[in-house]
């Protein structure tokens, strides 16, 4: 596991030990070295001073050869166990006496030395110059210590140090578990306090502030944030319900509008089926007018010829007329008849929608009234590619009964003239059937389209009054519109809309 | 076939006489036999008093379309799902102009039909057309083998 991821405990306490272990340590190591040179010195200045006392001593014994002597001034050095070998020599180097006494001369070195001790091969040794106090030298003194003083100071030291540095690092490992607990609670406190808002999802908990520091800052932060949080959850929850609520609201109003849907619909159906009734009714009833109205028409018709025919001759002139008139009046009622037919038929029947040529059915037309009546010359100008939407057969009805009334109604004319084209008005396009007959006055304009209504008399122009009446009622069935413009013998514009 | 008779199936007796005044004023003189509605003319056709019974049939019936009882429609199909009266000329005569009837009539196999005009003058030069066309010009189906 790597130190990133040692509990924050662990890592303060092994710091502060590794710490104070370190001072520890480096205060020990200096502090025992130190002893060690000084106990070192010291050392070679006991046996320095010894070496003089010693040497003061043996000035007689080297001056007078007296190695008995010698020997036994050498041995009160057995006082000192740590002295492991001892030897004087004479003036001339040679070996005089040795402590112990059963010292070989191949422990010694062969010949003194100068002044002076050093620590070699273990041991602390040197010469000491034995000389008279006037100063001439008698001989030399050889001496060697071991080093197990210093050894063994070096030893109580190390021990010591190693006991103080233990008790020492306990009671920082323990002072440390005390003080880390400064920095580390807070922060686990923190954390717990994290984790458990994160766990529940409770976010009025808020962390304890432990002091002003970094971490107080910290812990500040951190419930701040908690109580945004808090706030943008109700914050939430309300635009949920606000929402919640709008949503029920408009769900009851989708449920009101269908219901109002639904129910126009039956409406809607309803009128629907009552009118599929009534255009059912209006079959059956054109049905029995094509046959019971014309039957007795046809008698009335045939007996008064009858009567004209066998006994004419037995009428006067008025009795002639009165028949006369009798028949004229059931053959208008014929055609009456017929022309009512005819505008129910328009009413009735399905249309089929379908693109239509209208310049071409016009000049169906038009050849049609030619052909018919080849005695009346009559300049037609029908305007190329008038196309429309709409049903061909009740459209070639419409436009049959304008051109028939144009025709019509330039009898007088000189030079008649009909127009069939289109215009623009008001943004839309309108068809026109324009003729330079005898027009109307505009006072009349709305009476024009009404059913058998006429603004002439049978005898100036013939005709029922229903060609009008028709236009318009296929046009309005097509969702267009029908009127007219003209002026008393100038001429008359029909416009349709489609 | 100049002595072929005519059935005339109408139920209006005014139509019947302007009819008749009508065939005899372009001297149309064949015998003219009159049903008032269609089961007097199926009882002619096909009755034991009737006609082929008797060993005649018309040269050309006329059949008026709204009659009581049994409608011309009704007869037509009558006549042409017998095998004796199956190719006799059917003149359709009738005051409808609807466009259903047309279908209908030409559909069961009438041979013709005649709009009845209201106009007097109209109507006697139909009939005199209709005769001369169908009595004169027109060659009848031979009368069926008798079994």
């Amino acid at each position: 596991m790597s130190l990133r991821d040692w509990p924050i405990k662990q890592k303060l306490t092994v710091m502060l030990l590794l710490v104070s272990g370190l001072v520890l340590l480096l205060t020990s190591a200096a502090f025992m070295g130190y002893q060690y040179w000084s106990f070192r010195g010291t050392m070679r200045d006991m046996l320095t001073v010894r070496g003089r006392i010693v040497a003061a001593n043996s000035t007689a014994a080297l001056a007078f050869a007296n190695d008995a002597d010698a020997r036994e001034i050498l041995s009160a050095l057995r006082a000192d166990p740590h002295v492991v070998a001892a030897a004087l020599y004479d003036k001339g180097g040679r070996l005089f006496a040795t402590y112990p006494a059963h010292l070989t001369a191949a422990a010694l070195p062969a010949a003194p030395g100068p002044d002076g001790y050093q620590f070699e091969r273990g041991r602390l040794s040197g010469f000491q110059r034995v000389a008279e106090a006037g100063g001439q030298q008698l001989g030399t003194l050889y001496l060697a210590s071991d080093l197990e003083a210093v050894y063994d100071t070096f030893r109580l030291s190390g021990v010591i140090g190693v006991v103080v540095l233990t008790v020492s690092l306990l009671a920082a490992y323990f002072l440390s578990l005390g003080l880390q607990r400064t920095i580390s609670q807070p922060i686990l406190t923190l954390a717990e306090t994290a984790k458990a808002v994160s766990a529940r999802q409770d976010y009025s908990v808020r962390a304890p502030k432990l002091g002003e520091d970094e971490l107080g800052a910290l812990t500040d932060a951190f419930n701040q944030m908690l109580g945004r949080i808090e706030d943008q959850n109700r914050a939430l929850r309300e635009s949920q319900e606000k929402l919640q609520g709008h949503a029920t609201e408009l769900e009851q109003r989708v449920a009101d509008r269908t219901r109002e849907l639904e129910e126009r619909n039956e409406t809607l159906r309803r009128n629907a089926a009552e009118l599929l009734a009534a255009n059912t009714e209006l079959d059956a009833f054109a049905y029995s007018v094509s046959h019971d109205l014309r039957a007795p028409l046809r008698s009335i018709d045939g007996f008064s010829h009858v009567l004209l025919d066998d006994y004419g001759a037995q009428f006067d002139d008025a009795g002639r007329d009165a028949l006369r008139r009798v028949r004229a009046a059931t053959q208008r009622m014929g055609a009456l008849i017929d022309d009512l037919l005819k505008l129910a038929r328009v009413t009735r029947g399905e249309m089929r929608m379908e693109a239509v040529d209208l310049s071409a059915m016009a000049q169906d037309l038009v050849a049609e009234l030619q052909r018919t009546t080849p005695a009346r010359q009559v300049e037609f100008e029908i305007a190329p590619g008038l196309r429309a939407r709409g049903d061909s057969r009740l459209l070639r009805v419409a436009i049959e009964n304008l051109l028939r009334n144009s025709w019509k109604y330039t009898e007088k004319q000189a030079r008649p003239r009909v127009e069939f084209g289109s215009v623009q008005m008001n943004g839309e396009r309108a068809f026109m059937v324009r003729d330079n007959g005898a027009g109307f006055d505009m006072k009349y304009a709305d009476k024009l389209f009404g059913v058998f209504q006429r603004l002439h008399s049978a005898a100036e122009f013939e005709g029922t009054g229903i060609g009008l009446a028709t236009v318009r009622r296929i046009i309005s069935r097509h969702g267009g519109r029908t009127w007219a413009e003209g002026a008393v013998d100038q001429g008359a514009t029909f416009y349709f809309t489609l | 076939m100049h002595q072929g008779k005519i059935l005339l199936v109408e139920d209006n007796p005014d139509d019947v006489a302007l009819t008749i005044r009508a065939l005899k004023s372009h001297n149309i003189t064949n015998d003219v036999i009159v049903a008032k509605d269609g089961v007097e003319a199926l009882d002619y056709l096909f009755g034991p008093d009737g006609g082929l019974g008797k060993g005649e049939q018309p040269a050309v019936i006329l059949l008026d379309l709204k009659l009581p009882k049994i409608n011309g429609m009704q007869v037509l199909e009558r006549i042409r799902s017998d095998e004796r009266t199956r190719l006799l000329p059917v003149v359709i005569l009738t005051s409808s102009d609807e466009e259903r009837d047309v279908i209908d009539g030409y559909s069961l196999g009438a041979n013709s039909y005649v709009r009845k005009p209201v106009d007097f003058v109209e109507f006697t030069e139909a009939a005199k057309q209709l005769g001369l066309y169908w009595l004169l010009m027109n060659r009848a189906p031979p009368m069926p083998r008798m079994p």
